[in-house]
């Protein structure tokens, strides 16, 4: 044991070790005490029982995939993510695109489209509220225009708010992430494109698309990342028990939470992060290839 | 003809502009709005009033007086902003003073480990709070911070997305500088203090808009690790005073907005910079 320890001290000695060790060690310190010790300790939890000391084996999990709310939970930010990424990409992508090609307008459209990531969404919940509840202006306007009123908040329009306002909030960041991704590509491919006659769809369906592809892997796992976080929107408007259109996992895990059913919780934290885990190196390996 | 295709381009765009927009446009009228026409407007969506929701261009009367009412008849208001205070300024300069040192030994020197240290990083920053919530909760319980703000500090401030961005800034410093450092008789310390620290300054900041609004707004921390009000910040807060009071919520939704949309405006270049350094593969 004391060898191996000296082991690997000597390699640590070894150049820019013992320097990186000191700047490292208050960082590195609170992220394997606050995040990597606790996370492993969430994972033996998922296999014992609430007090954490008896083990049960794969209970809390058979529990966790057989109970209905869970079920409901998953099946909805799945389709959530399903429907919202690719929009979103496609949205974001095309902002990007027009932004680029009007360039003296461009840095007021920019500041627009990014100012939604600077409202805090406490803020906006009473906009969202005056719009979208029963009697709201969204309903004033479908009203006007000769539409039937539609209950945005208490029906399967809930889940389509939620869209909106993931597109509303997300579309800027999107956006930064294309424009820096355009701003890659060699002009040279472009005028070479030109020169070889290709019209506008042209280039970019054979210049612009393969040269984005190493940007569209991040901005996809970016979009996923950031999905998550369409839940303080949805809790603050529609509160801990939404419509069931837009029941996400994060208000299961936090109406677990608040029942402190940490074994299951446990379970489930596990099972969502090694699922992000798993999607985010097969979105990484499926696109490096095309590199 | 150019003309026209410019024109036919900005259509898109400018709807686009007016749905993000429309939004801060509608709080500002808000909170200049009297009361009696608040009720009116968009009571029947907000109150049980009947009818249906409404919203003139213009407040009819513009008025301070809801403004005027929060500031001084709501002393709880005050508490709430300087709970979010208390909670965004130690997350924040935790993030800066603990990240950049590590996203300059990750960034700069060359050590074993550095691949796994930078790995671990890069996996937590992609972790939504969903799956950190159960570890965190096990520390901030056996510490005895349940309830506490450090219970929400803490974990903000040892967060890997700053170190992250900094670590991105940082990659972008000359090894050759570093090297004149080194041959002027600078140590690693001196070296980081006075070249590292001056040429990361974008990142630096970067992180630090990031973080701002990252905290300033942060609702799932404070609501999962604060169970008194007392403590609570105007995040949580301002959800509840919707509902009974209409004219004083639309200003609390203004006040909260204000110091976002200060760091906003005046952090912009930063924000796209801490944006896109999240795009960059490794």
């Amino acid at each position: 044991m004391s060898k191996a320890f000296a082991t690997i001290w000597r390699n640590v000695r070894k150049g820019d070790g013992p320097a990186a060790v000191a700047f490292l060690a208050p960082s590195f310190g609170g992220i394997t005490v606050f995040f990597l010790l606790p996370l492993i300790d969430t994972v033996r939890r998922g296999f014992y029982d609430v007090r954490g000391v008896n083990f049960i084996g794969l209970e809390s999990y058979v529990s966790v995939l057989n109970n209905q709310a869970f079920r409901l939970a998953a099946a909805n930010t799945l389709k959530f993510a399903a429907v919202c990424i690719p929009l979103l990409m496609v949205v974001s992508l095309g902002t990007a695109l027009l932004l680029r090609s009007i360039k003296p307008m461009g840095k007021f459209f920019k500041t627009a489209f990014l100012l939604p990531m600077a409202v805090p969404v406490a803020s906006i919940v009473l906009l969202w509220q005056a719009l979208f509840n029963e009697g709201g202006l969204a309903n004033t306007v479908l009203l006007r225009v000769g539409l039937e009123p539609v209950a945005f908040m208490d029906s399967g329009a809930a889940f389509w708010v939620l869209v909106f306002t993931y597109l509303w909030k997300n579309n800027g960041y999107n956006m930064i992430l294309w424009l820096a991704g355009l701003d890659g590509i060699s002009e040279t491919l472009y005028e070479a494109a030109h020169a070889d006659g290709a019209n506008a769809l042209q280039t970019f369906r054979y210049v612009t698309l393969p040269c984005l592809l190493p940007t569209v892997g991040v901005v996809s796992i970016l979009s996923l990342l950031n999905s998550f976080r369409v839940f303080r929107e949805a809790y603050l408007v529609a509160g801990a028990y939404p419509n069931d259109s837009m029941y996400l996992l994060q208000h299961l895990f936090n109406n677990w939470f608040m029942n402190l059913d940490i074994s299951r919780l446990s379970a489930a934290a596990t099972m969502l992060g090694v699922a992000l885990l798993l999607i985010i190196l097969v979105m990484r390996r499926f696109l490096d290839e095309k590199d | 003809m150019k003309r026209i295709r410019f024109c036919i381009k900005c259509v898109p765009l400018i709807a686009l502009a007016f749905l993000v927009v429309w939004p801060l446009w509608f709080m500002v009228m808000g909170s200049l709005m009297p009361l009696d026409e608040l009720r009116i407007t968009i009571g029947p969506a907000l109150t049980s009033a009947e009818g249906q929701s409404v919203w003139p261009i213009l407040p009819s009367w513009p008025t301070l007086q809801p403004m005027v009412s929060l500031l001084l008849d709501m002393p709880q208001f005050f508490t709430m902003f300087w709970n979010t205070f208390k909670i965004v300024i130690p997350s924040v300069v935790g993030q800066l003073i603990l990240g950049a040192p590590a996203a300059w030994a990750l960034s700069r020197f060359r050590f074993r480990g550095r691949k796994v240290a930078a790995t671990v990083y890069i996996s937590l920053m992609l972790m939504p709070f969903q799956v950190t919530m159960v570890p965190n909760y096990l520390v901030i319980d056996r510490l005895g911070l349940m309830g506490n703000i450090w219970a929400v500090i803490l974990p903000f401030a040892f967060s890997a997305f700053p170190v992250f961005i900094m670590m991105r800034a940082f990659d972008a410093v000359p090894r050759a500088l570093m090297e004149a450092a080194n041959i002027d008789g600078a140590g690693r310390l001196r070296t980081f203090v006075y070249v590292g620290l001056p040429l990361g300054v974008p990142g630096i900041l970067a992180a630090l808009v990031l973080g701002f609004l990252e905290t300033w707004g942060a609702i799932e921390q404070p609501m999962t690790f604060l169970n008194d009000p007392a403590s609570w910040p105007i995040s949580l807060f301002l959800p509840q005073i919707v509902s009974e009071e209409l004219g004083v919520a639309m200003a609390a939704s203004l006040l909260m907005l204000i110091p976002a949309a200060l760091f906003f405006f005046f952090g912009q270049k930063y924000l796209e910079l801490g944006i896109q350094s999240a795009g960059i593969k490794e």
